[in-house]
């Protein structure tokens, strides 16, 4: 099980903060397509890929990079801090 | 206290002086601070969201970076989240130095990666709606230079 969690216009768009997924995804793009079948909402938030970033166990990762030992993976767009 | 992630508003001046205070053998205090922009006048307030768990390690790791890089006897962090109203402190960062070049040049790679390596994330409140801040080119343009 891996905790998906939303952040910004992504948890708007998914109506959920975090949700509890049981995958078999290799690496964060898998898990993303997984994630897309699994309502319009997500689709839409998961359309146009250039402005989600995400973060694997509070760290930032890459679209390919792997999910393994993964417990909690994070979806955003670009920060806006400072 | 050295990164402070915070809803409560901040007094500049005092977190300024405690922080001066607190570095011996310093010449040389930089400071900035980041207001609530308000452009055309309809801003009712800012809403800014965080990811808790990451954003305390997030902003370490930038003042880690800073301090590692330039010559520093010290740096502060402190970025509120929650909601903002107009003209309000959302950020200060704070910089010492021996000498003022290592401080000011701390201070400016500081703000450059809190903008987008800070996991925060602004919405704007006004009469007509919600907006969310989009991420501007520039910003992520700007930790090339680092």
């Amino acid at each position: 099980m891996i905790e998906v969690l939303y952040f910004a216009w992504l948890r708007e768009r998914v109506g959920e903060r975090s949700e509890m997924i049981e995958t078999g995804a290799a690496t964060v793009a898998e898990l993303v397509n997984e994630l897309r079948a699994r309502s319009e909402a997500h689709a839409l938030a998961f359309s146009d890929m250039t402005s989600v970033r995400v973060a694997i166990d509070q760290g930032m990762a890459d679209m390919d990079a792997s999910l393994a030992g993964a417990r909690e993976v994070a979806f955003f767009p670009p920060m806006t801090g400072g | 206290m050295t990164v402070s992630i915070q809803s409560t508003p901040f007094d500049m001046g005092a977190e300024v002086r405690r922080f001066a205070e607190s570095v011996s053998g310093a010449g040389a205090v930089v400071t900035f601070s980041g207001l609530v922009r308000d452009d055309d006048g309809k801003l009712t307030a800012m809403e800014i969201e965080h990811y808790p768990a990451m954003t305390e390690k997030a902003v370490e790791k930038i003042r880690r970076e800073a301090m590692d890089r330039w010559s520093l006897l010290g740096a502060v962090v402190i970025h509120r989240y929650g909601q903002l109203e107009p003209g309000e402190q959302i950020m200060m960062v704070a910089t010492a130095a021996r000498h003022r070049a290592d401080a000011f040049m701390a201070a400016e790679f500081l703000m450059d990666y809190l903008k987008s390596r800070a996991p925060f994330w602004k919405k704007e409140i006004g009469p007509d709606g919600e907006k969310w801040v989009a991420a501007r080119d520039e910003d992520e343009d700007a930790l090339a230079r680092w």
